[in-house]
């Protein structure tokens, strides 16, 4: 079976973000790339299934040419090869879902992994998208994985607990914290992914829908008080909770 | 603008969720806005609170029943609402950026050749044209855009868009039944947290984090959170650290939450975090060290020992609530 995974490179979770000077995008100043986290997730998992059934695994990202990085990642943590669809510039979530979908029809992988959102734009739905777009089935938020044939069990987090979802191949799953601990790269997984390929082509992205008007910074809060360094400030705290904030 | 406004109910165990009627309180603000009309679909079996969406603002409501569909299948629910909103000529179909929303939007927007807007926190408008204010990057930046395709898909953040208080007036139920759902994905059970508030719901939360030192001294935000009728919630480096579980983590790769009133005892307030948990209407930081980034975002700080501080607290709020 072949089993792809759709990795996307963004910011680091520590970059601090600033705005362009096109006010549509952020400054890339300082600002160091890595493979999204939910996205390692999803890796380590496409890997676990292959390690258990066999198969072959291939990752795809949609992005300029720095996306490599984040390919090339996923080849030393152990996936078999890579595909970069080409596209410059700002893509809406249905453009790389049209783009991704195209790319899996034409791999035939019948077991899809995202991680559950990217966390540069949150949008949370490529991988939703993707598989409405190509027919599968998808269980999102999946932070448990069973194949057993062409039956898939999932728990899939929701507020305040989980849901059991029952679904068959061919399915996209997207990743949650807690699926799996990713495996890091090792010395050797880094020294095979030089000879793994990654092939590129262009994105069948299509034309966008979402338009940027602006982006911005959200105000900023004004600091408060610190009341003081002891419990004695606990009274007046407590008053201010129920007199001014109104929540006691 | 052409069609009509149709927002989606979501239910839990037969009743119409709160984040949803804040939704429907926003579409039928769009509706007057826009001057088109606003409708209400649900999916599910019995749903006892059904009729009080009339107080908020929209008058009918298309209710899918089966007793397959008391628990979530996207299969199934995405191809009842999108065939409804086709048939209704639906222009703009709203969500609540809920678990479910957020996984049911999406379908619903290729079965209906939308285009999507995630998450939003503002609705503005440029005449008939909706420009939409989302948080990005967990909310380290605000990004402002417009859906240029002729049917629109979007979801609320809940707690963001008031729901007000309802009036008495009762909506008028269709219900229909669904004869065969399409249950390809389907919810098989559903597991509880016993008795826990989840972070993404609730109006009150208090944090840890590592300046509480050892997993075991965590009582104390439980005890914190119970007096205040709050949910639990943690900082990464807790979770990291095996403390406490990922559901309860706050910030950019857990959830992002903004709560009446935000509780961080023993978080300094990394960027990650901050990100998650800024947009709180009142953030109380307790905190040894006074140069921590906590202090920057808080409305009221106390630079102290939270082992004596958040004992004091709970105290003090007994005897204020009794």
């Amino acid at each position: 079976m072949k089993i792809a995974v759709c990795v996307s490179h963004v910011p680091d979770t520590a970059a601090k973000i600033n705005i362009a000077s096109d006010g549509k995008s952020i400054d890339q100043n300082g600002v160091t790339y890595v493979v999204n986290p939910y996205d390692e997730i999803a890796i380590e998992e496409a890997l676990k299934t292959k390690e258990a059934f066999e198969g072959e695994t291939v990752a795809i990202s949609v992005g300029p040419e720095s996306n490599k990085d984040s390919i090339k990642k996923a080849l030393a943590m152990g996936i078999d090869s890579g595909v970069l669809l080409k596209h410059e510039g700002f893509i809406d979530s249905l453009g790389v879902a049209r783009a991704l979908a195209d790319e899996i029809k034409t791999l035939d992988a019948k077991l899809v992994f995202f991680g559950k959102q990217s966390v540069d734009y949150d949008n949370s739905i490529v991988g939703q998208l993707t598989s409405e777009l190509i027919g599968y089935n998808c269980v999102s938020v999946v932070v448990d994985f069973k194949l057993d044939g062409e039956k898939i069990i999932c728990e899939r987090e929701i507020e305040g607990g989980r849901e059991i979802v029952e679904t068959t191949l061919p399915a996209v799953i997207t990743a949650q914290k807690g699926l799996n601990e990713p495996r890091y790269a090792s010395l050797k997984g880094i020294m095979a992914a030089k000879k793994k390929t990654i092939e590129e082509k262009d994105a069948a992205a299509g034309e966008n829908v979402v338009e940027v008007i602006k982006m911005k910074k959200p105000p900023v809060k004004q600091p408060g008080r610190i009341l003081g360094e002891d419990a004695t400030v606990v009274p007046e705290l407590v008053k201010l909770l129920k007199e001014e904030a109104k929540v006691i | 603008m052409a069609g009509k406004i149709l927002v989606f109910l979501e239910q839990r165990n037969g009743e119409i969720k709160k984040a949803s009627f804040e939704a429907v309180k926003a579409a039928s603000a769009i509706a007057d806005k826009l001057s088109i009309e606003a409708e209400a679909v649900t999916v599910g079996s019995e749903i006892s609170n059904l009729e009080n969406v009339g107080g908020y603002g929209i008058k009918k409501v298309t209710h899918f029943k089966n007793s397959e569909l008391a628990n979530y299948s996207n299969s199934a629910y995405s191809k009842l609402v999108a065939d409804f909103a086709k048939e209704i000529g639906a222009g703009i179909i709203l969500f609540s950026n809920t678990s479910l929303g957020k996984d049911l939007a999406p379908f619903t927007a290729v079965k209906t050749d939308a285009g999507i807007a995630m998450d939003i926190t503002v609705i503005d408008y440029d005449g008939n044209d909706l420009i939409l204010t989302r948080p990005i990057f967990a909310g380290k930046a605000l990004l402002e855009l417009k859906v240029n395709s002729p049917v629109k898909v979007i979801t609320l953040r809940p707690n963001v868009f008031s729901s007000g208080e309802p009036s008495n007036d009762k909506a008028e139920i269709e219900v229909k039944d669904v004869s065969s759902p399409d249950l390809q994905t389907k919810v098989v059970e559903l597991k509880k947290s016993k008795g826990k508030l989840d972070v993404a719901e609730a109006d009150i939360i208090v944090s840890g984090g590592r300046g509480l030192k050892a997993p075991e001294n965590f009582h104390l935000i439980k005890d914190l959170a119970e007096v205040l009728g709050a949910a639990q919630g943690a900082s990464r480096a807790a979770v990291d650290a095996g403390w406490r579980p990922h559901s309860e983590q706050v910030g950019q790769t857990g959830k992002t939450v903004s709560p009446t009133l935000y509780v961080a005892v023993g978080i300094s307030g990394a960027i990650q975090h901050l990100a998650g948990m800024r947009s709180s209407k009142y953030i109380v930081a307790i905190n040894k060290d006074k140069d921590a980034p906590i202090f920057q975002v808080a409305d009221y700080g106390i630079a102290g020992d939270a082992f004596e501080i958040v004992p004091a607290l709970i105290e003090e709020i007994k005897r204020v609530k009794s």
